[in-house]
């Protein structure tokens, strides 16, 4: 068993399992805007589906999603590159101001997400 | 003639790797890599490799060849040379001995890790644990693994994270574990892989599926884990 204090879930199964069902939401959401699109849509459309709270419930879940996928993705890729045996000791450093940029910019952007949505 | 680039390296007297060219006259012949080497040696007695069986039983001369991970006593000419060229490196991503030996310490370290023995702590018969043809079944495409490290030196999971990740090879061991009737220890084995590295550093790459010179499938073991994982914890 390895310790990880940093990964999202602290199980390999938890991240693993969520990162599929993100995987799914996004998806889901993605065909749901790309339709929309491809139908065609005037801007009172897109603006009233926005106000619509299902579409606003669908967003926030997209946004969270997208924030649980995207923190689970670049530790696998900071844990793999950004170590001690590929850096030496300067890879701890690096990885943990990785992961600090990483959690910074995705926190402002699920509270920046939030704001347009509901604000 | 073939035309023949070794992997040179004496960390005691070189500062760094360097490749040698060898000209061998194969005769027309498709001969495995393996021969190859042997003309080689004959040439040039200081090459170093592994070899025991010469017969792809013992695992001893796992090679890259051509860039392909595989077992040079049963890897034919005609399967890796192109353009008649043939170069022939150490496994990737283990530290290197001499030449084309490897240190295989972090491999066996992992392969360690997944407790390979049956553990039963109720009463042994008198005889032997017996198996049901079917629960034998299960584990065919399991016990054939030769402990080559083909597959964990193709993986870049495993190039990575060699300490943390335990890799196909000894994932595939962990199955054949998992998956035996006799052994009662699965909740202590699964406890043991249910962390970011272990398992999870698997990303289903499956370059192990592809240089397997047994033609086992890792990859598929893996998903096996993996869904036991998740009926345990889910």
């Amino acid at each position: 068993m390895v310790k990880s204090v940093t990964s999202f879930g602290r199980s390999g199964l938890s991240d693993w399992l969520l990162q599929r069902v993100s995987g799914v939401i996004l998806l889901a959401y993605a065909i749901c805007l790309g339709g929309t699109l491809v139908i065609g849509v005037n801007y009172a459309q897109w603006q009233a589906m926005f106000a619509s709270t299902g579409m606003r419930v669908f967003t926030l879940l997209a946004i969270l999603s997208l924030a649980a996928h995207a923190w689970i993705g670049m530790w696998a890729v900071g844990t793999d590159y950004l170590t001690e045996r590929m850096l030496g000791t300067k890879g701890n450093l690096l990885r943990l101001a990785f992961q600090i940029g990483c959690s910074l910019a995705i926190f402002v952007y699920v509270i920046w997400g939030t704001q347009i949505l509901w604000g | 003639m073939l035309q023949v680039s070794i992997y040179r390296y004496n960390p005691e007297t070189d500062a760094e790797p360097s490749m040698q060219d060898f000209q061998i006259d194969t005769s027309g012949k498709d001969l495995m890599v393996l021969d190859v080497l042997e003309l080689i040696k004959a040439q040039d007695t200081t090459v170093g490799y592994r070899r025991s069986c010469r017969e792809g039983v013992c695992g001893s001369d796992g090679l890259n060849m051509n860039g392909k991970n595989g077992l040079a006593c049963i890897t034919p000419l005609s399967e890796t040379v192109k353009s008649n060229k043939l170069v022939i490196r150490p496994l990737p991503g283990l530290p290197v001995i001499r030449d084309l030996v490897v240190d295989m310490g972090m491999f066996y370290a992992q392969y360690e890790k997944v407790q390979p023995y049956l553990q039963n702590d109720t009463p042994a018969p008198s005889i032997e644990r017996l198996q049901t043809p079917e629960d034998r079944a299960k584990l065919d495409g399991l016990y054939e693994c030769i402990l080559c490290a083909c597959c964990s030196t193709a993986c870049p999971s495993f190039w990575w994270n060699p300490d943390r990740f335990i890799g196909p090879s000894g994932l595939l061991q962990a199955y054949r574990f998992l998956a035996d009737s006799r052994d009662n220890a699965t909740d202590e084995r699964l406890a043991q892989l249910d962390d970011p590295f272990s398992v999870f550093r698997c990303h289903g790459i499956q370059n192990c599926v592809n240089v397997c010179p047994k033609g086992l499938n890792p990859t598929k073991a893996i998903g096996h884990i993996r869904n036991m994982l998740l009926t345990r914890a889910t």
